[in-house]
């Protein structure tokens, strides 16, 4: 402690300390006694040495680790679940002979078509019930309706109408675009502001100019919510319409490699249909943060 | 633009006569007649409720459930209390949105500069101030170069000190564009301040008329000031004892 040389004399006036530079400086190096003054230490020197995302990818190795050793200690038998290292190899031949890029592009263009389809009809639909109150009294009713049907029923129907082709491929995942974006774009369209329609009016602004200057981008951030949801729906009817009846596509892949027992192949293919949906969900984002950097409320997520 | 806003002028800016409007059976605006001249600032009092809001909706052709006779000019203006700015578009665009034709960038922008807001014509609304946002829906009103301008509490929103300067800039935009205004505020000091005429609403019609005679720019702390602002808080219903001593 310094309590034995702690300063006894007069102390000086508050005025002449400040303009002593030296005093002013070498006063916190000498706390005054009687008073246990404690550091405050900051945080950055508190902060752990392990960097975090070296921690947050600890996680996910240990476990590929703990796989590849139940793999070879021969606990995890292959007919029931691949190694993570013979996932790779496969990966690897799948992707060198090409036919995991013919599988992945066959799916893609029935995504494709599935989804440009369900936007048309989806976005359609509601802007006829959002924007005009007859539209609404004759779509919404209907549309409510057929959405509580669960789409992936509708798959034994749809063989029946289109084949075992592409159609109804293509129709089971436009059914499912359809319902979500319907549903956001109505309801982004039914929340616009009225105060803001109010001024559009006050400008001057006719009906289609309200439609185009006001509505439409307003409704814009629920269209894009809308289409989110539609593209998770999307890969999830891909992955339910390729079971069916497919002789090309990641899903026809997995439903040949389940014959011959290939646990390998069918997880590849997991990988990779979860890496078109987290690619889909990037392009999305990407689209908000472009259509929608007027938002007060967005971050940037 | 140099318009002697002071000049006689017979042919009014705003005839309404016989005026009647119902919510639902209950008459706000009842047989309410108002003339406002050309160029003359009228200020329009009353307590929330009492239909000066109504008056301006009508006035503005937003709402047309009436019976009477309203004559308004084709081009008119409206500043909200709420800025109203479409968030999705920058601000000159706001400014521009509803104008004919394909109007230039360089017009929004001399409407903007005029309210001093020049600099921030490529600002997101969301950028804005209280008070840049409302200079902004107030270039937007001005850039229509309206016969009457229609403003609806527009400083209510607005902090003690960036009002006092919004209520300088709008009484400066009214003396040079030398256009009618219909202010509508349950401000007291603010009506004295800025109006020609101050006309008091109470039960649907025009309970007071009161003509401020006082020179611009105006001494809110003199006496003649005091003794109208009194008057009026007087007619609605605010004691000023505190005012006389």
């Amino acid at each position: 402690m310094t309590i034995g040389h702690a300063p006894l004399g007069p102390p000086e006036p508050d005025t002449t300390e400040t303009s002593k530079p030296g005093a002013a400086t070498a006063d916190p190096a000498e706390p005054s006694p009687g008073l246990g003054l404690h550091p405050v230490v900051p945080a950055s020197t508190r902060r752990a040495r392990v960097p975090r995302w070296l921690r947050r990818t600890a996680g996910p190795v240990l476990l590929l680790a703990l796989w590849q050793l139940l793999s070879i200690t021969g606990v995890l038998t292959s007919d029931v679940l691949a190694s993570p290292g013979r996932i790779a190899r496969i990966g690897g031949d799948l992707v060198a002979d090409g036919s995991l890029a013919s599988a992945m592009g066959a799916s893609l263009q029935r995504v494709a078509a599935g989804l440009l389809l369900g936007t048309l009809i989806g976005t359609g639909l509601a802007l006829v019930s959002g924007l005009f109150r007859v539209g609404e009294d004759l779509v919404d009713a209907p549309v409510q309706m057929l959405r509580t049907v669960p789409f992936v029923g509708l798959i034994p129907l749809f063989i029946i109408w289109f084949g075992i082709g592409e159609a109804p491929k293509v129709a089971i995942i436009t059914l499912g675009v359809t319902f979500p974006l319907y549903l956001n774009v109505y309801a982004g369209i039914r929340g616009v502001d009225a105060q803001l329609i109010e001024a559009g009016e006050s400008l001057g602004l006719s009906r289609w100019g309200l439609v185009r200057h006001v509505v439409l981008p307003g409704a814009l951030p629920g269209a894009l919510t809308g289409l989110r949801y539609s593209l998770g729906i999307a890969w999830l009817a891909l992955v339910f319409a390729e079971q069916v009846n497919a002789d090309s596509g990641i899903g026809f892949l997995m439903v040949q490699a389940r014959d011959f027992l290939r646990t390998d192949v069918i997880v590849v293919c997991l990988i990779v249909y979860a890496f078109l949906g987290l690619l889909a969900d990037f392009v999305v984002r990407s689209l908000e943060r472009l259509l929608l950097q007027w938002r007060p409320t967005f971050t940037g997520r | 633009m140099a318009t002697d806003v002071h000049r006689p002028v017979t042919a009014p800016a705003v005839h309404v006569a016989g005026l009647t409007r119902s919510f639902d059976g209950r008459a706000v605006l009842d047989d309410l007649h108002v003339d406002i001249r050309q160029g003359e600032f009228v200020a329009l009092l009353g307590r929330s409720g009492c239909g000066k809001s109504t008056l301006l909706r009508i006035l503005a052709g937003l709402d047309r459930d009436i019976e009477g006779t309203v004559l308004v000019p084709r081009r008119r203006a409206v500043a909200f209390q709420a800025p109203r700015l479409m968030p999705w578009k920058r601000v000159w665009r706001n400014v521009l949105l509803g104008l004919p034709g394909k109007p230039e960038r360089a017009v929004a922008e001399r409407a903007l500069d005029e309210v001093g807001l020049g600099h921030r014509a490529a600002a997101w609304p969301k950028t804005l101030s209280g008070g840049e946002a409302q200079r902004a829906s107030l270039a937007r009103a001005l850039v229509r170069e309206p016969d009457l301008l229609l403003l609806d509490e527009p400083f209510g929103a607005l902090d003690a000190l960036t009002r006092i300067n919004a209520q300088r800039l709008v009484g400066e935009l009214w003396q040079r564009r030398g256009c009618a205004v219909l202010l509508v505020t349950h401000d007291v000091e603010e009506a004295v301040l800025l109006a020609d005429r101050v006309l008091v609403m109470d039960g649907g019609v025009i309970a007071l008329e009161q003509r401020i005679d006082l020179d611009r720019p105006r001494d809110i702390t003199g006496p003649r000031f005091a003794e109208l602002r009194a008057k009026l808080l007087e007619r609605l219903g605010v004691s000023t004892t505190t005012e006389a001593s």
